[in-house]
């Protein structure tokens, strides 16, 4: 399958402008434009080793990041549009890239149900996979981020899809979204992590967005088996801690993190119900990132070798 | 090409000779109209959904889905409205959407809702909204120019959101702004209720058209101007079947109401955009002269209009019609004197006052 980066300059920059250009990404397929040099180097950077979909092959997604006409160049301004309209209000050009990121995240969020979809990251190592839930600021992404450097696989950063009445999740994965304070901890974490464009002064304050597709079998498409459940916690001045939390707890907790859990109904229910009875769960209080590393670690190789 | 959703609606099975690009548009184009969970719901009536690729079905399921969401929490809202006018002695009365999916008509069928339209009668407006408050119902716009308009010159009150449930509720008084040029008597309307469940109502079948009609020729952004135009052809197909007499009187009722220049292109449209079955003379008797005059202008904005709002879909001057549609809205909802003094007000709303601007902007939320 062809990559991103058996396109040239000129050819990359020519579908981005014109005809679109089509990425595979985990089971859907986007087509993205964009007149914005800004955004084309950030789709180089981070979806340089996504495949290309095949020619012909059906759109799922028709997303672009535009500044159309005189006026609105001039107040440097840009609009993302899904199926050419605009569903949004214009963003300033310079938070683009982040907005064509949450722009896409928000296709999948929306658009499609066929799977369970928990708000929240996954990743896994060998045949152990974990989802881990997490309210924004709870330090999910960061985590997952982390996890990708030290040699997990990032399933996705925002969506778990679960297949109703398994316990399979589905890979989705892209750029991981890095926040204010915690793009500077990542870039602390390991000189390896590959950065796009900052958007600054955004609704979220500075967004960074990081290359996930680190593990060689990133973009394979096969389902893994979800073993694990954690739901990370930040918290500067609390005692660090992995500990076992209820099955109860944690089915109500992914049920309100979840995307469609209401709306896909009885199907949600048996849906979460399947997952939570056969994955454990844990609460994982952290404000050191590798102790928390080395905890989701712990889990996937319960005796190290000393 | 330009014509492919129309012509899949109409002609589901069609699905089945198209290609993956073709399916792309199709479902881009149905999507931006907010017809996909319409014409979801068409193909399954022809059992075609298991054809297609699942990749292409999934978004058909998806939009289903998102309907069947709408309705069940349409009926929990609907019960919570109809008791807070029972504890004021007010009938509920649906409009539009709500309506259709409530009583359960053809028209309903896939009918995706962004708000539950009601009606109640203008002495009944302000009991009616602190029924509503007690039960979570609250105006986003306090104390605004936005508010101070809708009370004075509209023909609804501000939009009431619940506090807890995000649904939007839009209580109107009449079908159409006291500024505007007919002068509809919303009493006539209240005279023909249909009960369509116990304690719930909705407009006559007749008055149901001719509202659709009304609302659609008077707005003046038409990014659902087809799903629309669809409403109307599914009622104008299927009312005749329910009850006998709905052709007749119709164009009288529309005269009544003053809505009959609304009516006449309503059925015109219909036929043009859907091919409606209409009975002979029909549009005969909504004519005038100077409808008949008027009518190759009117063909040549409307017709623009009624196409996906996509731009495969955009003809010549495609963007000019759509221009003068929204001059015209303007001047058909108010008298030039209102008109100027509200247009120049927004325009420095928009530049110099941002806070009240900004009440409806939307960000990408929870992503």
């Amino acid at each position: 399958m062809q990559q991103l980066a058996n396109l040239s300059d000129s050819e990359l920059n020519q579908r981005l402008a014109f005809e679109g250009l089509d990425l595979q990404v985990g089971p859907y397929i986007y087509k993205i434009k964009t007149n914005l040099p800004l955004v084309g180097s950030g789709i180089s950077t981070l979806y340089k080793n996504f495949n290309l979909a095949q020619p012909e092959a059906f759109i799922d997604y028709n997303v672009a990041i535009l500044s159309k006409g005189l006026l609105q160049r001039l107040r440097g301004q840009s609009d993302f549009l899904f199926d050419n309209t605009n569903p949004f209000d214009s963003i300033p050009t310079g938070q683009a890239y982040a907005f064509l990121e949450w722009g896409m995240n928000w296709c999948v969020s929306l658009h499609t149900n066929e799977y369970l979809k928990l708000h929240a990251a996954a990743v896994a190592r060998g045949d152990h996979t974990i989802i881990m839930p997490g309210v924004p600021g709870a330090g999910k992404s960061t985590l997952c981020a982390a996890l990708g450097l030290s040699g997990w696989r990032i399933l996705s950063d925002e969506h778990a899809m679960i297949p109703p009445n398994t316990t399979e999740v589905v890979p989705l994965c892209r750029p991981v979204s890095l926040k204010n304070e915690s793009i500077g901890v990542i870039k602390r974490f390991s000189s390896n992590a590959i950065f796009g464009p900052v958007s600054r002064e955004t609704h979220k304050g500075v967004v960074a967005h990081m290359k996930a597709d680190l593990h060689p079998q990133s973009h394979e498409k096969k389902t893994l088996k979800a073993r694990t459940m954690v739901f990370p916690r930040y918290a500067k001045d609390e005692t660090q801690r992995l500990s076992p939390r209820r099955r109860t707890e944690s089915f109500i907790l992914a049920a309100y993190h979840s995307f469609n859990y209401s709306l896909l109904c009885e199907t949600g229910f048996e849906a979460m119900k399947t997952l939570i009875e056969n994955v454990t769960c844990y609460d994982l209080v952290y404000h050191d990132l590798d102790w928390a590393v080395n905890a989701v670690d712990s889990l996937a190789d319960p005796e190290p070798n000393p | 090409m330009s014509f492919l959703l129309q012509q899949l609606l109409l002609h589901p099975r069609r699905i089945l000779d198209l290609d993956n690009a073709q399916l792309n548009q199709l479902i881009s184009q149905a999507r931006s109209s907010n017809l996909l969970a319409s014409l979801a719901m068409e193909l399954a009536s022809e059992h075609l959904e298991n054809q297609l690729s699942p990749s292409v079905t999934r978004h058909f399921q998806s939009a289903l889905l998102i309907h069947e969401k709408q309705k069940r929490d349409l009926d929990y809202d609907i019960e919570k409205i109809r008791l807070a006018l029972d504890s004021i002695g007010e009938k509920l009365v649906l409009l539009k959407g709500a309506a259709y999916l409530l009583a359960e008509l053809p028209v309903g069928r896939g009918r995706l809702i962004s708000d539950i339209d009601i009606i109640v009668p203008l002495q009944s407006i302000d009991p009616t909204e602190r029924a509503l408050n007690e039960v979570g119902w609250e105006s986003s716009y306090i104390n605004s120019y936005n508010e101070y308009y809708y009370r004075k010159w509209g023909h609804e009150i501000p939009p009431l959101t619940h506090l807890k449930r995000g649904t939007t509720l839009d209580v109107h008084h009449n079908i159409l702004p006291p500024t505007a040029g007919p002068n509809v008597d919303a009493s006539l309307l209240f005279e023909r209720l249909i009960e369509v469940k116990p304690g719930i109502f909705t407009l006559s079948r007749q008055d149901m058209v001719i509202h659709s009609a009304t609302h659609l020729f008077h707005e003046g952004e038409f990014r659902h101007g087809l799903r629309d135009m669809w409403d109307l052809d599914r009622m104008l197909r299927d009312f005749p079947d329910q009850d006998p007499n709905f052709w007749k009187g119709l164009v009288d009722r529309g005269r009544e109401l003053e809505l009959l220049n609304s009516l006449y292109h309503g059925l015109n449209y219909a036929q043009l955009v859907f091919g409606t079955p209409l009975p002979d003379g029909i549009i005969k008797e909504a004519e005038n002269l100077s409808r008949r005059l008027r009518k190759p202008f009117m063909d040549f904005l409307f017709l623009r209009a009624f196409q996906p709002d996509h731009p495969q879909c955009r003809q010549r001057f495609t963007s000019l019609a759509l221009y003068l549609l929204y001059v015209r809205s303007h001047y058909l909802r108010m008298p030039l004197y209102l008109l100027l003094p509200h247009l120049a007000r927004k325009a420095w709303m928009r530049h110099f006052d941002k806070k009240e601007s900004l009440e409806n902007e939307k960000t990408p939320e929870a992503i």
